[in-house]
């Protein structure tokens, strides 16, 4: 089968520094430096000396063919190269190295509504966002009836668009967008708005189109769905290709096994973090009651988890407040613990200390999660680590009647009281029968 | 240096192949044509979203060129007494305001292409020069609308005794129109590629053209101008065409067909080198915002 993309040593640099009198400076010394070595050097390579110096690689080397009609997951943590592959895929930005060769329209589901504008009215926007996606007017015009149709704002499409409800709008662009009929189609789940529903319908067109015989890549963070909607995956990591393309199984796997491997890392030591930085996350750890380190936490036992954190100079982390974030191996969140929340917000502390939260009984089932930590103060996100650590959750007794719960019981446990005809059962121990 | 992906079993050819930084002179001018629908919906849309919504709407684009003429009638003409080439001082301000404003809005808004549209082009590719010219476009518009009224104005002086006549240049009216949407378009993507990198002209760009205004023969005619100044004006490719304007319309301007070439020589160059820096700056700029 013919190859619908390809990519061929493919790099992405991009040049660090801040823009500022010093840059004016460089420039001229390296134009200068240029004009002069004009002879003795070929382009190609000033271009490499020029990268050498402060430029930092999101994407080294990647080489792999996609077969037309295939579905290519492509995962990999934050960081690891996802989005900018996409771009230089759509031509947002150009490659630093290699060659990308494609076959057929390329359209991204996650430019969903851009370029509408707002005084225009629905009509007019579906026009317009159709040309920027590459349709010609014919096209859209052939097309017209049936995105109307589709987005269920007939009765509206001579208003302007910012009298819109948001659904409206969603529900208009994403009309337009599934209706480019490209050849590929990329989506990054990973980016995409919107809320449950509108992500159901993107999944649902995607699946239509891999069905109908065309490209698709998908960028997303959901195992599951990456498991049940790609015929191959790969993993990226540190920009460049860690698995495959290969069986969609055996990505999956081995970005989990990434995952753990993380877990080993220092915290204080990540540099892939996000916020502000002047209030950082230095440990984050796992007790038991008794206060002792847990390898393995156990559902229905008492689970404290303890956040470090160290001040800048001169920064009092008043203000300051924590989320613990709770999320399936598999990528949906399941829990968030919030400092605010629950009434813990930092004064007067010193500037180094921990915040902890103590959970009675952990009502996770079994299974793999993931934890990421955010500290923030006064709606200032200092410090963002996502993966800062995969925990496993053995079974246990939550319910303290005995009974065991199996992970096909959902993800998190409630406490709960059932009465019959009115009148609560008695609290019998299940395990006392055997 | 890379291993080769599995070797092909069908040789059709790709329709895209995507490289690093493109030759300097592959300015993919071709792209242009294939996008003139997105061109022409550009247009209406920056013609049309303006003016939702105003009472007067398009007719707001009398009232700018108005009110500068009859200021500066009142300062220039009756306070300062400049010279007009002998001509009425409101029709000799109009034609001046007209011209000159199509080329100052031209290159304000197409310098700041790549800022305003950072949101836009961060996320999905077209060429990018399709937001440029739809400007150039679209602001032409507005020209052709003010232009008119001076016309109807200029024919108006005419039969009514004053010393104001047409004559036949004015059938190079596309040229000279062609030549000042070229210089516009052409400075506006010089700045707009150049601010990608230093912000600093932005802040340059607004007072700059303002200041500009006063190198170009809008308020005064170039007749006025004597010895070393007269040739730095000349330098100015604005110059000729607003003088052979007012030839054309009112009977009255300096300028020699010599001055007209060299100053459409200008306006091309400008426009190349313009093609050239944006088709550079288009395929990285995303990586510096």
């Amino acid at each position: 089968m013919a190859h619908a993309v390809e990519m061929v040593g493919v790099g992405k640099a991009y040049r660090l520094g801040v823009i500022d009198r010093a840059m004016l400076r460089d420039d001229a010394v390296r134009a200068w430096a240029r004009w002069r070595g004009r002879r003795r050097r070929p382009t190609g390579e000033d271009a490499e000396t020029q990268h050498r110096q402060g430029a930092v690689w999101a994407l080294r080397d990647i080489t792999f063919g996609l077969d037309e009609g295939e579905v290519l997951g492509v995962i990999g943590r934050n960081g690891a190269g996802k989005s900018t592959a996409l771009k230089l895929l759509s031509q947002v930005t150009a490659p630093t190295r290699g060659e990308i060769r494609v076959r057929g329209r390329i359209a991204s589901l996650l430019e969903v509504g851009t370029g509408f504008h707002p005084e225009l009215t629905g009509r007019e926007n579906v026009f317009l966002n159709g040309a920027i996606l590459g349709m010609t007017k014919a096209e859209i015009r052939r097309k017209f009836d049936e995105i109307v149709e589709f987005s269920e704002v007939a009765a509206y499409i001579d208003t302007p668009v910012k009298r819109y409800s948001s659904g409206m709008y969603v529900r208009l662009a994403f009309a337009v967008a599934a209706h480019l009929e490209p050849e590929i189609l990329v989506v990054d789940e990973v980016l995409a708005v919107g809320d449950a529903g509108f992500q159901r319908r993107c999944l649902g067109k995607m699946g239509e189109v891999a069905a109908g015989g065309r490209t698709v890549l998908f960028v997303s963070h959901n195992m599951a769905a990456v498991q049940s909607l790609c015929t191959r995956a790969l993993v990226l990591k540190g920009g460049r290709l860690d698995y495959g393309p290969g069986a969609t199984n055996g990505a999956v796997d081995h970005y989990l096994g990434q995952l753990k491997d993380l877990v080993g890392a220092d915290l204080a030591d990540r540099s892939d973090r996000r916020g502000a930085g002047q209030m950082r996350l230095t440990g984050f750890r796992c007790l038991d009651g008794a206060g002792r380190d847990l390898e393995v936490l156990a559902c229905g036992n008492t689970t404290e988890f303890v956040l470090a954190y160290e001040c800048a100079e001169d920064f009092r982390p008043d203000g300051a407040q924590a989320r613990v974030v709770i999320r399936a191996a598999s990528g949906p969140t399941v829990a968030v613990l919030n400092s605010e929340a629950n009434g813990l917000v930092v004064r007067g502390a010193s500037p180094a200390g921990t915040l902890s939260c103590t959970l009675d009984r952990l009502p996770l089932t079994q299974g793999a999660y993931i934890v990421d930590l955010i500290l923030s103060t006064d709606g200032v996100t200092q410090d963002w680590v996502r993966e800062v650590a995969a925990i496993t959750v053995e079974t246990g007794d939550f319910y303290g009647t005995g009974m065991v719960t199996p992970p096909t019981h959902g993800g998190v446990l409630f406490d709960q009281e059932w009465r019959l005809n009115g009148v609560t059962a008695p609290r019998t121990c299940l395990a006392k029968g055997r | 240096m890379s291993v080769q992906p599995e070797p092909e079993a069908d040789a059709r050819p790709w329709s895209l192949i995507i490289r690093p930084v493109r030759g300097l002179l592959d300015l993919r001018l071709g792209l242009l044509l294939q996008y003139r629908d997105l061109v022409s919906l550009f247009v209406r849309r920056d013609f049309v979203a303006v003016y939702k919504q105003t009472i007067l709407g398009p007719l707001w684009h009398l009232v700018q060129p108005i009110l500068t003429t009859v200021t500066f009638t009142i300062i220039f003409g009756n306070i300062a007494r400049l010279p007009t080439d002998g001509l009425p001082g409101f029709l000799f301000y109009m034609g001046g305001t007209v011209i000159w404003t199509y080329f100052a809005n031209c290159v304000t808004a197409t310098s700041q292409t790549f800022s305003h549209n950072a949101q836009l082009f961060g996320k999905v590719y077209f060429p990018r020069i399709v937001v440029p010219v739809a400007t150039a476009i679209s602001n032409l518009i507005a020209f052709a609308i003010q232009f008119a009224m001076f016309v109807v104005l200029a024919l108006w002086y005419a039969t009514h005794g004053y010393p104001v006549k047409q004559n036949w240049t004015i059938l190079l009216t596309p040229v000279y129109v062609l030549m000042m949407a070229c210089l516009g378009l052409g400075v506006g993507i010089v700045v707009s590629s150049l601010t990608t990198r230093y912000k600093d002209l932005a802040q340059l760009v607004t007072f700059g053209v303002h200041l500009f205004m006063y190198a170009t023969p809008v308020i005064y005619p170039m007749s006025s101008i004597s010895g070393r100044f007269a040739f730095i004006l000349r330098l100015n490719p604005c110059a000729p065409i607003i003088e052979a304007f007012r030839y054309a319309y009112l009977g009255a301007g300096s300028v020699t067909a010599a001055q007209l070439l060299v100053s459409g020589a200008t306006c091309v160059v400008i426009l190349f080198v313009g093609l050239v820096l944006f088709s550079r700056v288009e395929q990285t700029f995303m990586d510096t915002v």
